[in-house]
């Protein structure tokens, strides 16, 4: 009786195969991509019976991005290449030589509240409070050609704002920034990119 | 040193696997943690164009998808080459988006129902056309946060 009986092995070797059989499952049954994209806000929409408000805005407050079906660029009334958008935008939002051609300045304040609400900063700076980056598109432009300028026009509000924040928060990016801060910065420099009504510029659908 | 084989067959001893498993446990538990179930089976053939300037999306919940892109070859005889809107499994109009938004925000909690975001995974070849068709209907929708799917851009 004292002596130890072995105990049989289990056998295992079907463990394997369950467990491939799982992996390759899986595998095939997801994804890896996390979703991640351009935000944008639409416009709400125009009550049906009411006309376009005629808006007024300065002709030096308009920053004009055209694409056209060839998903050529026209910025201004001049042919450019996509690269050149982003800091063709940065200094028309900034316009820091004062140009009269580029938006007019105005001071800006905003508040950067604490956890209790108090205001815990003010932020001021001069920059381009009107400003409008108008962008139009024909129906026969290329997708790829959109999201591009798009991306170049987000960069452009993007760089401005982490130009600011280093300057103001002592080398901090806009990202580091805490929540409060970073709405601060955002009022300064609100994104103004508005997209015209659609229009049937090329004819065919 | 040499060795001497002897006539005598020797039977060569199996690989121990036993910690096979354990190893495909791993990798499985390591799929699992870092890779998401499918949405839907995609209909059309979709390549997302590239950005820099990305966010994520937060919650999946409160996110809708449209798919826009040429149908996938074995649909190209029914539906053809034109792009087209998937919505959920099935091909769709552009006409329906409104519905289908209206569908989806009512079956949302009602505390979420302002979050609701649109995705919009549009291939990069489709025309503006549609698009803007897709924006108007959302706007329509009032589905007004919208997100243009794409992927990080290395390099131009």
């Amino acid at each position: 009786m004292a002596n130890k009986r072995k105990l049989p092995e289990i056998n295992a070797s079907q463990m394997a195969d369950i467990s491939f059989l799982l992996l390759i499952f899986w595998l095939c049954s997801t994804t890896m991509s996390t979703d991640q994209g351009l935000s944008r806000r639409l416009p709400p929409p125009l009550p049906p019976n009411m006309e376009k408000p005629d808006v007024e805005v300065n002709e030096r407050n308009i920053f004009i991005v055209l694409i056209n079906s060839q998903n050529q660029l026209l910025v201004q009334g001049e042919l450019m290449d996509v690269r050149q958008l982003r800091e063709e935008a940065k200094a028309f939002i900034l316009n820091v030589e004062n140009d009269i051609h580029k938006p007019e300045l105005f001071e800006v304040t905003a508040d950067v509240l604490d956890k209790n609400g108090n205001v815990e900063r003010t932020l001021k700076t001069i920059t381009t409070k009107n400003h409008v980056i108008s962008l139009q598109n024909d129906r026969g432009t290329m997708y790829e050609k959109y999201i591009e300028v798009q991306n170049e026009l987000v960069a452009a509000y993007n760089e401005v704002r982490d130009e600011y924040s280093r300057k103001e928060f002592g080398g901090l990016a806009f990202n580091e920034l805490t929540q409060e801060q970073q709405e601060a910065v955002q009022t300064l420099f609100p994104q103004k990119i508005s997209e015209a009504e659609p229009k049937n510029y090329g004819g065919k659908k | 040193m040499a060795q001497i084989r002897k006539g005598g067959k020797k039977e060569v001893p199996g690989v121990n696997t036993s910690s096979l498993p354990d190893i495909v446990f791993m990798l499985l538990f390591f799929f699992m943690a870092t890779t998401t179930m499918k949405e839907v089976t995609y209909k059309v053939d979709v390549k997302v164009p590239e950005a820099t300037e990305l966010q994520k999306l937060e919650k999946k919940s409160l996110t809708r998808y449209i798919y826009v892109g040429t149908p996938m070859k074995e649909y190209q005889k029914m539906y053809g080459k034109e792009s087209r809107v998937q919505l959920d499994d099935a091909f769709a109009e552009v006409d329906e988006i409104e519905m289908f938004i209206e569908n989806e925000r009512n079956a949302m909690k009602e505390s979420d129902q302002g979050l609701l975001t649109v995705s919009i995974k549009a291939d990069k070849e489709t025309k503006m056309g549609i698009i803007t068709d897709i924006k108007q209907a959302l706007r329509r929708a009032q589905a007004l946060k919208i997100n243009y799917a794409a992927t990080k851009r290395m390099s131009y």
